[in-house]
């Protein structure tokens, strides 16, 4: 059946709001009698603080209160509560907020923050994650057994690790046995910032009643409320969290943040609203960032590229806490080598503290750092056995139907086909074919792919909710919980309910402040679970609401329910066009001519939670740990400067399995902006920390994020649609997975334009200049030649 | 020192009272309202607080208010004319050229100044002008295409 409004390129439901402005994001919210909290922070990346003295602070016309660490004992965190609101009694990183200044103004409450003094005992820091493994390495939490935590972590006490997860799948040491070759690389990925555009900002109100009310820039308004009411012990139901417009998320907007401080700031500044903004430095000292990560992988293969084992040991270095990325550690262990059909596997996965800035989730939870690991691995092993890259990957990837995944999965039928993307992408990339001559003979160019997926990262209990309530003119509100920011999650949910009950898609309307009292529930905004679970709830609701008008309808039409249909704002007697009911008429009751009146308002309600997911086995983390996977494939075809070391993306493409497009515009703009994240992240972002633990570079010009210029001369998006039988409308998500696939496509272009492996992101100038003189000083003396002979040519003339 | 300065705001006069080191920015947000205005890195780095200052496009945070006393300034709001949108916003809804929105009153402004002064100006040369605004979200390739569809209806 052709549809209406499923697969047409429509624009985000809220342009209108943004391209004029009158979008309200945090950021330019103020409440009536708003106080503004800013925040004193640690000089030290690891000690104890033995007195906070705000006395001078407090003579600050205008201050109206300081709060220390021992004025809010409690402990935050979604799966791990390690984290503390104000350090109680020991900072863990340069930026740990130690104290809180709120008063009448932002300039007081800035000018008060100096006036702290805190005194501070330094201990014995810890940088490097793989130094604090080692048994005498100084302790970041030591009440790391106390901690309250969520079932499947499993933190070291006595030790700095926050969490380790084993997937273990054959024997890897047989596995290796039997490979004719067998390769051993290390890699590295440094902390890099989200850099969402608007920082992170919360207002909120702690009420004499003791009830609570939030505004803040968060992904998930629902488990904000809940994770606020766990450590605090508030009830759930005493708390309100609303949500405007977003300025990004990236994922480092999702659990908790910011809120359960600003409350209790409000509760002792007497009740009165408070806002805390971070600024941008503080966004890059004070706020979680993306993990950095220490690998090694080895790979063992037959002849013909038949992978045999795979084995990785991954070190997350999680900073100061690391509340969420004990999960973001677990997911990268459970999903390695995912894409990839293998008999063996073996992963150790581990979260460990440091003295360096915590960190958090980010656009594709782990992901990105085990897919950079095996994507340059399977590379290496692939250029080792002269096997040609797109045919090891096309010869190993896991088949629908056929396959069993790592965590020992048996795939679907419906699973979706990386093979597929692959094809897609070497055909637009013309894999195989000759490289264009590039301007300069110091520039090189080569083609690169890579192959890759992923599913959300919940827990297995993770629902959703959707109500559809249909106003007086047949409007109808659309009540879910997941996130705007950005995504286009909502927009294609409107698209879905508009086909179902046959109305235009104007007719559909979704608030813009999200609120927990508002909106039904669901779980998160994350893993890029929106548009399949608040879809499938979106479904269920339609069909209540269906089932609902038809029931009247049935009555004064005086015929079966299964007779009718709904289309174009009437419910229609099958092939009987000609008698029909408007909607008009039966959403708030039925009327007859002599004013007896049948049905009510019709408020559909549905839901859905995943029957399938399973906790992972403990020991060996086989289960079944994600409600669907989207695959996808890179391509791209970079420009290296050998002078400088610069790379230059000229052309990229990206396919995914995505099952449906419900809205092509949406889907565009995920994989266009996933590619130019992704292509940032492998070439420019690094936060780097001087030998004191203080970040070097917390703002935009030295923290470089990709810009209109460093963008890809063309950029091209493959949808393929293997539907997901039980996906809406057969789609999957699409959020994450854009980015995954890009700094290993790149790298291996790299790799094939000058011969060169780049195992370390990023690959900015130096390194790539580094690793030239490291691994092919040839190349810099063919240079030589070529630039004497150009001087040569030019002397002549 | 306090003083009083005047600024006639997308076509408003506005008297506003000022320290003189107050920001152009703090001064539009904290003081007039004009909130379309927004800041992300509070020191010329990000172009989300580009506003038009007499015509030409200055990022208000590295600008003294001060300075502009007397000045027109022009904000994403001024391209409505008579409620209707201006043809790059209307560019911009419909090639996509927005997720999250935080950078779509700057991106949208300097769009239009750059279609308005230079109506003929090529992909590339809209590369490199476009590089003073982040847009984390990455819609680079969207505005421009926008750009390149709206330029029609700024031609002579
Ligand atoms: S806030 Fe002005 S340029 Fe960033
Ligand atoms: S749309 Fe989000 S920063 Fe540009």
């Amino acid at each position: 059946m052709a549809h209406r409004y499923i697969g047409k390129r429509l624009p985000q439901l809220d342009s209108f709001h943004k391209v004029t402005g009158i979008a309200t994001f945090t950021h330019d919210l103020e409440l009536p009698g708003m106080l503004y909290a800013k925040l004193v922070t640690s000089i030290y990346p690891h000690a104890k603080v033995s007195k906070v003295d705000a006395s001078e602070a407090l003579k600050v016309p205008g201050v109206v209160t300081i709060a220390t660490g021992r004025d809010f004992p409690y402990r935050l965190g979604i799966y791990v509560g390690d984290r503390d609101v104000l350090a109680m009694d020991k900072v863990n990183w340069v930026g740990h907020p130690v104290a809180a200044v709120v008063a009448e103004t932002l300039e007081a409450a800035e000018k008060a923050v100096d006036l702290v003094e805190v005194e501070y005992e330094p201990l014995e820091p810890v940088f490097d994650p793989l130094k604090a493994l080692e048994p005498d390495a100084p302790l970041i939490h030591p009440k790391l057994g106390e901690y309250r935590r969520a079932p499947a972590f499993t933190p070291v006490p006595g030790t700095n690790i926050a969490n380790r997860f084993v997937l273990k799948r054959g024997n890897v040491e047989k596995g290796f046995e039997e490979s004719n070759v067998v390769i051993e690389k290390e890699f590295k990925l440094p902390f890099v910032s989200h850099a969402y555009l608007e920082t992170q900002s919360t207002i909120a109100q702690y009420k004499m009643d003791g009830t609570v009310e939030v505004w803040t820039s968060a992904q998930s308004p629902f488990a904000v409320r809940y994770l606020m009411a766990l450590s605090l012990g508030i009830p759930v139901g005493n708390i309100t969290v609303n949500v405007p417009f977003v300025g990004g998320g990236f994922g480092g907007k999702a659990g908790l943040a910011w809120e359960p401080l600003t409350a209790l700031l409000s509760k002792k500044a007497g009740y009165r609203p408070v806002k805390l903004e971070l600024s941008r430095k503080e966004q890059f000292t004070s706020g979680a960032v993306r993990d950095g990560v220490y690998a090694k992988v080895k790979a063992g293969a037959k002849k013909d590229g038949r992978l045999m084992a795979l084995k990785g040991r991954l070190i997350f270095d999680a900073g100061g806490y690391g509340d969420y990325t004990v999960n973001v550690s677990r997911a990268a262990g459970y999903s390695f080598g995912e894409v990839y059909d293998l008999p063996n596997v073996y992963c150790e996965s581990l979260a460990v503290y440091t003295n360096k800035v915590p960190t958090t989730a980010m656009r594709g939870f782990g992901h990105p750092e085990a897919v950079w690991a095996v994507e340059r691995t399977v590379e290496m092993v692939s250029s080792e056995l002269g096997v040609d890259p797109l045919e090891i990957r096309l010869k190993n990837v896991v088949k629908p139907g056929v396959s069993v995944t790592v965590t020992g999965e048996k795939l679907r039928k419906d699973a979706g086909n990386p093979s597929d993307c692959l094809d897609a992408v070497a055909k637009a990339i013309n894999w195989g074919g000759p490289v264009r001559k590039p301007g300069e003979p110091w520039r090189y160019i080569g083609k690169g792919i890579s192959v890759f997926c992923k599913g959300p990262a919940q827990p297995p209990n993770a629902a959703s909710s959707a109500i559809i309530k249909l106003n007086e003119d047949g409007t109808v509100d659309l009540m879910v919980g997941t996130g705007n920011f950005g995504q286009g999650t909502v927009t294609s949910l409107t698209q879905i309910v508009a086909e179902e009950l046959g109305i235009p898609v104007e007719k559909v309307k979704f608030k813009f402040i999200r609120g927990t009292d508002s909106m039904a529930y669901t779980w998160q905004t994350v893993g890029s679970r929106g548009l399949y679970t608040d879809g499938n709830a979106v479904l269920e609701a339609l069909e209540d609401v269906k089932k609902q008008i038809k029931e009247v309808a049935s009555q004064v039409l005086r015929v079966k329910p299964e007779d009718l249909e709904i289309r174009d704002e009437k419910v229609y007697l099958k092939g009987r066009p000609w008698e029909s009911i408007p909607l008009s008429e039966l959403v708030m009751g039925y009327t007859y001519p002599n004013g007896n009146s049948i049905g009510g308002p019709i408020i559909g309600r549905g839901k859905y939670i995943s029957p399938l997911n399973t906790y992972l086995d403990p020991e060996t983390g086989q289960g079944i740990p994600t409600i669907f996977y989207t695959y996808g494939a890179t391509g791209c075809i970079v420009e290296v400067d050998a002078l400088t070391g610069k790379v230059r993306v000229l052309k990229a493409v990206q396919a995914f399995d995505l099952g449906k497009a419900i809205n092509p515009l949406m889907v565009e703009c995920q994989i266009d902006g996933g590619f130019i994240m992704g292509m940032s992240v492998a070439l420019f972002e690094e936060i780097t920390f001087d030998e004191r633990g203080w970040v070097q570079n917390p703002n935009f010009s030295a923290y470089w994020v990709a810009h209109a210029r460093d963008i890809p001369d063309e950029m091209m998006e493959i949808s393929i649609e293997n539907p997901q039988s039980d996906g809406p409308y057969g789609a999957r998500g699409i959020g994450e997975v854009v980015m995954l696939g890009v700094p290993p496509a790149i790298a291996n272009a790299v790799y094939h334009a000058i011969g060169v492996n780049i195992n370390n992101m990023p690959m900015h100038p130096e390194n790539i200049w580094k690793e030239i003189k490291k691994q092919k000083p040839e190349l810099l003396e063919e240079l030589k030649r070529k630039l004497m002979e150009i001087r040569e040519l030019k002397v002549e003339r | 020192m306090a003083r009083n300065i005047t600024l006639i705001v997308n076509g408003v006069k506005r008297e506003v009272e000022i320290e003189d080191n107050e920001l152009l920015l703090d001064v539009l947000r904290e003081k007039l309202k004009v909130k379309s205005v927004k800041a992300a890195c509070w020191r010329g780095e990000c172009g989300a607080c580009t506003i038009l200052l007499n015509g030409e496009p200055v990022k208000s945070c590295i600008v003294l208010a001060a300075e502009a006393d007397g000045s027109e300034i022009t904000t994403v709001e001024g391209l409505i004319k008579d409620g209707e949108l201006s043809p790059i916003q209307r560019a911009f809804i419909e090639n996509g050229a927005l997720q999250c929105g935080f950078c779509t009153p700057a991106f949208t402004l300097f769009c239009h100044y750059i279609l308005s002064t230079r109506p003929d100006i090529t992909e590339e040369e809209l590369r490199e002008e476009l590089s003073g605004i982040i847009c984390r979200c990455g819609t680079y390739k969207q505005i421009i295409r926008a750009v390149m569809q709206a330029k029609k209806h700024y031609k002579k």
